[in-house]
């Protein structure tokens, strides 16, 4: 199989921090790869390792057959970089940051202003082309920054946490958008802290953990491994929670977890939901919330290592004070 | 969608050559240029600050210091330029530090331009800024009656000296932009020690009305060398001294703080 980035044994610390751990990563050609963790898991350090932004300690990569270290020059002309680390110039207008790299890159000024142009309409930009990018809402932003990185039409794309803080519409739309390029024979490698899009986006995805692939595979066999779905039961009276949880414990046959007024159980049957239903009518027991949902990043990294996925402080430096 | 239409995969350039890196830089000094036109603040210091500090302080201190305001603003002149030059030269770190907190420096490295194409770029950006402050002195000077003593030579040697110096000395500007975590701090280290120490030299008021401790210092201030060397340059008084004297402090400037600043930098990217 022909592979647009491999890595074998990647080592990078930060003083006493070890961002990563020896990862190894295969993507091949025309696919979209998901790195998925919590904050400070090293996906970052990983990213800036590949886009040449960074050396690893130990190890090596290849990214279109090219030493991330030795051919950084050949690996810089394949690749588009998004990420809230690279970052588009927000005092230059979203018209004149794409002439900027186009520029860059080697086009002409007349060659450079119509791919500008071409990628402002492509990404719904054209009315805000001539608007200094630090006016640009959050989704405009995320769109600019991703049509930067596409100025130079680059084989690889990074995305590092494309969506992160985004509204589930400009979310959706940046997801449309992932898709085309990948339709078009991109090869795409997401960092993300949301299993819900690592499963919409990629065919496979790898978990991080402290610098480590815990554990890989396609979004159905990870999901597989982590119970699919969680049943939320919010009892309207706090006593009732122990009624609850044993219901709850009966039905699914999984441990369930009370926390924070809230009942939570791992459910993989369909029929979970209505048996629980009628079980708690029964009972006469009021409920406030009841809900099922995907496994959460929480749960894969709950099934997957034991321990909940750490939430480092808003605003921490990733990639230099790895949690 | 045009925006993903793969063009035929070339195979990649192996190096860059020293012409693409220059073209590089020039790209990249438009880009720090342009941000003025969306950036008001920047026009201020570039141009209304220079002439605010002119006019105040040829008017409220020249007749206390120098008997009369036309006389003062001979003194005064050469010297604010200096001054002017100096807190201009924190733009760099400023704008470098901007750029690294933001993000844009990786945007900019994960390109395939030359590596030091970011940082040069800004530095040719800063020193045209740099030069439309001077000449802008200069006019504001002249209208208010400011005579050079040496013609256009001098005039012409005066901003040579004075863009060489402050290129020197913008690599303290650049080390400092490389080591404080935000841009604010760029302003605030600018303000803590070029206020201080253009104060100290003999640009505003001569030497010899200062406490005699003081006279010490002034007198070794490379600020006060610069001054004397474009006083002798525009108006009269020495000058081969003067201005030998400013580019062994512009060479050291930059022997040390160039590769504190480049090694700086490499450290934090």
């Amino acid at each position: 199989m022909d592979y647009a980035i491999r890595a074998e044994g990647l080592v990078r610390r930060f003083g006493a921090t070890t961002a990563l751990d020896g990862v190894d990563l295969a993507v091949p050609t025309g696919t979209v790869f998901g790195l998925l963790g919590p904050n400070g898991a090293g996906k970052t350090t990983a990213v800036r390792v590949l886009a040449t932004l960074l050396r690893a300690d130990e190890g090596h990569a290849t990214v279109g057959g090219y030493d991330v270290v030795r051919d950084a020059h050949q690996v810089r002309q394949l690749i588009g970089l998004t990420g809230q680390y690279a970052s588009v110039d927000e005092t230059l207008t979203g018209a004149e940051n794409l002439l900027l790299i186009g520029r860059l890159l080697g086009l002409s000024r007349a060659d450079a202003k119509r791919r500008a142009r071409e990628l402002l309409a492509d990404f719904q930009l054209s009315d805000a082309g001539d608007r200094a990018a630090k006016t640009y809402s959050g989704g405009m932003r995320r769109r600019l920054d991703l049509a930067a990185s596409l100025v130079g039409r680059p084989q690889v794309l990074f995305l590092d946490e494309p969506t992160t803080g985004l509204d589930p519409r400009s979310r959706n739309e940046l997801w449309d958008i992932v898709r085309t390029l990948v339709a078009d024979g991109v090869t795409v490698l997401l960092t993300t802290q949301y299993l819900e899009e690592a499963d919409q986006l990629a065919g496979e995805i790898a978990v991080v953990d402290h610098g480590r692939v815990i554990a890989q595979g396609t979004p159905e066999e990870l999901k597989a491994k982590t119970g699919g779905q969680t049943l939320t039961v919010r009892p309207a009276d706090a006593s009732d929670l122990a009624t609850v949880a044993s219901i709850a414990g009966e039905v699914s046959g999984a441990t369930p977890e009370v926390a924070q007024s809230a009942v939570t159980v791992a459910v993989n049957d369909p029929g979970v939901l209505p048996a629980v239903v009628r079980r708690l009518e029964a009972a006469e027991i009021t409920v406030a919330e009841l809900a099922l949902r995907g496994a959460s990043l929480d749960e894969v990294f709950l099934s997957l290592t034991g321990h909940r996925a750490e939430d480092a402080p808003a605003g921490n430096d990733l990639e230099r004070t790895p949690a | 969608m045009t925006a993903a239409t793969l063009t035929a995969p070339l195979a990649p350039a192996r190096r860059l050559g020293v012409a693409a890196g220059l073209r590089h830089t020039f790209t990249l000094a438009w880009r720090s240029l342009v941000q003025i036109k969306h950036n008001p603040m920047e026009l201020l210091d570039l141009s209304i600050q220079p002439v605010m500090f002119v006019l105040l302080f040829t008017y409220v201190f020249g007749t206390a210091i120098a008997g009369s305001s036309g006389e003062y603003l001979t003194f005064m002149l050469p010297g604010i330029m200096v001054q002017n030059a100096l807190f201009a030269t924190m733009t760099t770190g400023f704008g470098l530090n901007n750029d690294l907190t933001k993000g844009v420096f990786d945007r900019l490295r994960a390109l395939p331009i030359a590596r030091w194409a970011p940082l040069a770029g800004r530095i040719i950006a800063d020193t045209v800024k740099q030069a439309w402050s001077i000449a802008l002195l200069l006019g504001v000077g002249a209208i208010l009656g400011f005579r050079v003593g040496n013609g256009l030579l001098g005039v012409v040697a005066a901003f040579a000296l004075l863009l060489a110096f402050t290129l020197a000395a913008s690599w303290i500007s650049v080390l400092v932009g490389v080591l404080v975590s935000e841009p604010e701090k760029v302003q605030i280290f600018g303000f803590m020690v070029i206020f201080p120490l253009t104060f100290t030299s003999n640009i505003f008021v001569p030497t010899d009305r200062m406490p005699g401790w003081l006279q010490n210092w002034v007198e070794v201030n490379p600020v006060t060398v610069v001054a004397d060397a474009l006083r002798g340059l525009l108006v009269s008084g020495p000058v081969a001294g003067p201005v030998l004297q400013t580019l062994l402090w512009g060479a050291g400037i930059a022997v040390i703080f160039a590769p504190l600043a480049v090694r700086g930098l490499k450290r934090r990217v």
